[in-house]
């Protein structure tokens, strides 16, 4: 004999722990965005920080510049992105408006930068870097790969992605002004576009201002070893 | 709009969530019963009908004979015990063995030429004369109560066929050591299904039968090589009631080697699918009870949805592998450990429902160990069971489905 009301009771108890489910991952899903978001406000203020300070210093010299002047967290927040679009727990409308503040943020940190190179007269370290998340691109992925490399390892190198697909007016503009062609994963490096997949290493001779960075690096890490050799 | 995929990922979970509900609602019905039965089952027996034991041999001349001799070592009235041991035509030293207890008062002795499990049942269940009647197979060894406690359960009329709990023999070698914790998880499943009248196998060791229901329903059939299935889809079939006794225990020795547990599982899986599908008129059929309404049609979608769910599994596994590789080759190996972010936490609906079966298969799993061994605790056999169990079980399932599909013939060894 079948006992029909223990059949609707294990149904039940399953479909609260479905809707619960449901419940809780919406709710996380809505707070990762939420985070991002968070994030993205904070980029924005930290550039227009930046825009004003450097307005203010148009007429002082470039040594008052310091460190923490471009704002840190674009990185992370590609990385975040990047991962939520590959979920699918994550509301598309609410991740395409948070990609498409993203480049914008991105576009206007790579305009303050560029202003700063230009007036202080610095080489540049910032690569501009367009990829697809479509299947044609097979060397997307390992170019992104190689870019996260070189941004651990020099952590002034601005690199900014853009989804070359992606429908922003401003990236389209970027693509024009460099009159980049549509043969994904391309780089502009000092203005020069860079086609096609190319390794740590050819990147680094490809940019000069790197293997600045480089020895800079290693003159600071040598300077903390010496003085941690002193103190003991 | 929700893709095929991912609605066959929801389905299947909320098929395995909504079983493992249905379980732990059962066992909580229970529960009252089982510390009854544990404290009482198989004390102040009035009444002792005659049993016939009979032990299939082919080729067990490593056990047969301490088979034998837990029989003799029952605690039952010897007048009332009657062991025939049937010699399938085994090509070893087996008939050498059986013939040391040729003058037993309690034993007889039958030899035919080989035919399989089935024919030497059905040989010896043509001498059979006592009221119950049960098999033993002879690789496996009774308890010295075990008869103690399936018997009382003959007081009630409307049941036909009893089931022991099985347990590993002696467990040696990492997979009989996984097979302990499997084995397990069978007693508490079987003690479930008693309850819901929804048991579809009788299991060679020692299941006992009334007599009463190979005179009704005919003897043994080859049953795909599961005549221990076919025999208890036809009780069931035939509305015949088949219960469980958990606390009798009997233990059986088990292939210790992957090629013979793989062998043995193709073969248990290929015999359900194909009796299934010669009783599939009980399936979703509400005359048949539990088992045709709801246990019969979830055993057979669990594995297919097992064999889906691993497949993704191992996909997604290896899209990341080969994702790492990828990322190995372009960049070197990264000695930096990835700093902990709650962003990058998988927490799709899938994962958190993923979660919650998981906690569920934790808590009968508990139950399991605890019905079969009195207590639970975290043996090595557990963490096997663990970390090999989902990676075994997809080998079997695939193969007796390809040969069920494709009408394969499987062996019995």
């Amino acid at each position: 004999m079948i006992d029909s009301k223990k059949y609707i009771v294990a149904f039940l108890i399953t479909a609260v722990i479905f809707g619960t489910a449901i419940f809780v991952s919406n709710i996380l899903s809505q707070k990762k965005l939420e985070d991002v978001r968070v994030i993205e406000n904070r980029v924005a203020l930290d550039i227009l920080s930046s825009e004003t300070q450097f307005a203010l210093l148009e007429e002082t010299s470039c040594s008052d510049i310091g460190p923490g002047f471009l704002s840190k967290e674009l990185g992370s927040l590609g990385e975040k992105l990047s991962y939520a679009e590959n979920q699918t727990e994550f509301n598309s409308g609410d991740l395409e408006y948070l990609k498409r503040s993203y480049f914008l943020l991105e576009i206007k940190d790579y305009l303050l930068m560029k202003r700063l190179t230009e007036k202080c007269g610095i080489k540049p370290t910032f690569i501009l870097y367009f990829y697809s998340t479509e299947e044609d691109c097979k060397d997307c992925e390992k170019m992104g790969y190689v870019l996260t490399a070189l941004r651990d390892k020099y952590p002034d190198l601005r690199v900014y992605s853009f989804d070359y697909h992606f429908d922003v007016g401003a990236i389209n503009t970027l693509v024009s002004i460099y009159k980049l062609k549509s043969s994904l994963p391309a780089m502009i490096i000092n203005s020069n576009p860079y086609y096609g997949f190319y390794s740590v290493e050819e990147l680094e001779d490809a940019v000069p201002a790197l293997q600045k960075l480089a020895a800079a690096r290693t003159k600071a890490l040598e300077a903390v070893a010496t003085s941690s050799e002193k103190t003991n | 709009m929700i893709d095929i995929q991912t609605f066959i990922l929801y389905s299947s979970l909320f098929v395995s969530l909504f079983f493992e509900v249905f379980l732990l609602i059962t066992y909580l019905e229970v529960r009252e019963e089982l510390s009854l039965e544990e404290k009482y089952l198989g004390k102040n027996i009035k009444w002792f009908p005659t049993v016939t034991i009979i032990v299939p041999c082919f080729n067990e001349e490593q056990t047969v004979r301490n088979t034998l001799l837990s029989l003799l070592q029952l605690d039952y009235p010897k007048d009332k015990l009657s062991i025939i041991a049937v010699d399938d035509g085994s090509t070893d030293k087996t008939l050498r063995e059986l013939n040391e207890f040729k003058n037993h008062p309690q034993i007889s002795i039958l030899l035919k030429e080989n035919g399989g499990k089935h024919t030497a049942l059905n040989l010896a269940l043509e001498r059979v004369k006592s009221d119950l009647v049960g098999c033993l197979d002879a690789d496996s060894f009774v308890n010295h109560d075990a008869l103690k406690k399936i018997v009382p359960f003959f007081d009630d009329s409307s049941i036909k066929a009893v089931t022991p709990s099985i347990k590993v023999f002696e467990p040696r070698s990492v997979l009989q050591y996984v097979q302990k914790i499997e084995y397990s998880w069978g007693i508490f499943l079987r003690r479930m299904l008693s309850s819901l009248g929804a048991l579809y196998v009788t299991p060679g060791p020692f299941s006992i039968f009334r007599m009463q229901v190979f005179r009704e329903l005919g003897g043994y059939a080859h049953g795909h090589h599961t005549e221990d299935l076919e025999i208890a889809l036809r009780l069931q079939k035939n509305h015949y009631k088949i219960v469980n006794s958990h606390g009798a225990h009997v233990y059986t020795s088990t292939p210790s080697q992957l090629p013979g547990l793989f062998r043995q599982r193709v073969r248990w899986t290929y015999g359900f699918l194909n009796n299934v599908i010669d009783y599939r008129e009980m399936l979703f059929n509400r005359k048949y009870g539990n088992i045709g309404f709801f246990i019969l049609p979830i055993a057979t979608i669990s594995i297919f949805s097992i064999l889906y769910t691993v497949g993704n599994v191992l996909w997604s596994n290896l899209t990341r592998v080969l994702d790492a590789l990828v990322r190995y080759r372009t960049v070197g190996f990264s000695w930096e450990f990835p700093s902990f972010d709650w962003f990058f936490l998988n927490t799709s609906v899938t994962a958190i429902l993923a979660l919650s079966a998981i906690i569920f298969t934790f808590i009968i799993l508990y139950l399991s160990i605890k019905l079969a061994d009195g207590k639970a605790r975290i043996s090595r056999g557990v963490f096997y069971y663990l970390v090999l169990y989902f990676f075994l079980a997809p080998l079997w399932l695939t193969k007796a489905v390809f040969s069920t599909l494709f009408k394969r013939p499987i062996s019995w060894r």
